[in-house]
């Protein structure tokens, strides 16, 4: 039986749990609105390296540019996973890490190399038998486009050497701030129009064909823009799984902490009840011997 | 008045600049060039410099970063890993930024892979510079 003393300690110290708990989900939420302001500021300029590869895409004539030639054989797998640097933000990295291990189990048959970006990833992986190739802490704050550029050349060099032969990154996209989903995303070799994308552009096409369709100028030729685009597309795309990971382990973070604050509060409730009731128990005690001792003495 | 199209300068991290215009001009990989409303199409890869715009009596300068340029008849798009306006330049850290840049190239050999980081770190803060001492004027 839990003394009066006890129960009291007990309350104090769930009270500051739910205080750090409830700061946690403060900053939370305005990083998740950060973070989310992030996503949307970098669509126009996504979508628009999309139309842009697209159009040149179907340009090109002769052999396909190295980054977007899939390989007969594909034996070595190139896997960049992302993962978040901080706990305490419920069942993202868990899920993050599920879906890297059965994505594994899938392409047991291929020689598979592991990029890891977020600590969380490298400490799982720290001590399983898997090449890892490289690794880096996703750094606190917004996700930096250097970052993603520097990853998705180092997968490119490794792709265009022959040493991969397709690169997947393994994300988090971020659908709500109660929905995180992990996603696999084939990186490379980067796979032409997206199928509603195509037909989005034949309709274009229809309604360009009323007017004389004048041929658009490459500058200098369709052939370097494109190789300096490509590169730029692969870090975009990277950029963005970066920017809706964050998203999510903030999200993630957000709902987790607040789910930890309302139980904290019921512990509290909880508590606070048992800590009355003994209180009025022993004074109740207390009572009936001071009235059985004056009693005694009639 | 003059015709005017749409120009629109997005980075990874934001828009920054989707506003009419009669004209701009643009460091492009083949020397400078300049769009009017109507222009032909054209893709074009672009260099770090100075765009400058012009619509009325209103005109800027922008600083951009490498990219690419997508003009059209009605609209022109620019997409850079940087861009800059006269506000946002802080001409301290502009000037050490090229000071850096400069050592750093200086420190390299011509054909290690950072030496060409250094170049374009050093060839975007001239453009911040140039763009900041303009206005200044």
């Amino acid at each position: 039986m839990p003394s009066l003393r006890d129960i009291k300690r007990r309350i104090k110290s769930v009270k500051n749990t739910r205080q750090i708990t409830k700061a946690m989900k403060m900053v939370s939420a305005a990083k998740l609105k950060k973070a989310q302001d992030d996503i949307n500021a970098a669509r126009p300029y996504a979508e628009k390296m999309l139309d842009f590869v697209n159009s040149l895409a179907s340009k090109t004539t002769g052999t396909p540019h190295p980054l977007m030639s899939s390989r007969a054989e594909v034996k070595n797998l190139g896997v960049l996973l992302l993962t978040s640097d901080r706990g305490l933000c419920g069942g993202f990295n868990t899920a993050m890490l599920r879906a890297a291990e059965s994505f594994l189990r899938e392409h047991r048959e291929a020689k598979i190399s592991l990029g890891l970006i977020g600590k969380r990833g490298m400490e799982y992986f720290k001590r399983r038998e898997i090449t890892v190739i490289n690794s880096r802490p996703a750094g606190s704050g917004r996700p930096d486009y250097a970052a993603a550029a520097a990853s998705a050349e180092e997968m490119m060099r490794l792709f265009t050497g022959g040493e991969l032969d397709e690169v997947y990154v393994i994300y988090s996209e971020f659908k709500s701030v109660i929905n995180q989903k992990p996603v696999v995303h084939k990186l490379l070799p980067i796979t032409p129009p997206a199928p509603e994308k195509a037909a989005e552009g034949e309709g274009a096409a229809k309604d360009l064909s009323a007017q004389p369709e004048i041929p658009v100028i490459y500058e200098p030729s369709v052939d370097a823009v494109l190789s300096g685009l490509l590169p730029k597309y692969v870090e975009i795309q990277l950029f963005r799984a970066m920017l809706e990971s964050s998203a999510s382990e903030h999200g993630a973070r957000m709902t987790s902490m607040d789910s930890a604050s309302k139980n904290a509060s019921e512990m509290i409730g909880s508590l606070t009840l048992k800590y009355n009731r003994l209180r009025q128990a022993a004074i109740t005690k207390e009572l009936m011997e001071i009235i059985g001792g004056a009693e005694a003495l009639k | 008045m003059a015709e005017t199209f749409l120009l629109e300068i997005v980075t990874p991290y934001r828009r920054l600049f989707s506003k009419e215009v009669e004209e701009m001009s643009a460091p492009g990989a083949l020397g400078e060039f300049g769009v009017l409303a109507g222009h032909t199409p054209l893709v074009t890869i672009l260099t770090a410099g100075v765009l400058a715009y012009k619509k009325g009596a209103e005109s800027g300068r922008i600083a951009i970063g490498k990219g690419y340029a997508e003009v059209t008849h009605t609209r022109t798009t620019i997409l850079v890993d940087n861009a800059e306006a006269d506000t946002e330049i802080d001409i301290q850290t502009a000037r050490d930024a090229l000071q850096k840049a400069e050592d750093m190239m200086r420190g390299l050999d011509p054909d290690a892979p950072d030496y060409k980081a250094a170049q374009e770190a050093f060839e975007l803060a001239e453009a911040r510079i140039a763009v900041k001492e303009k206005q200044g004027k």
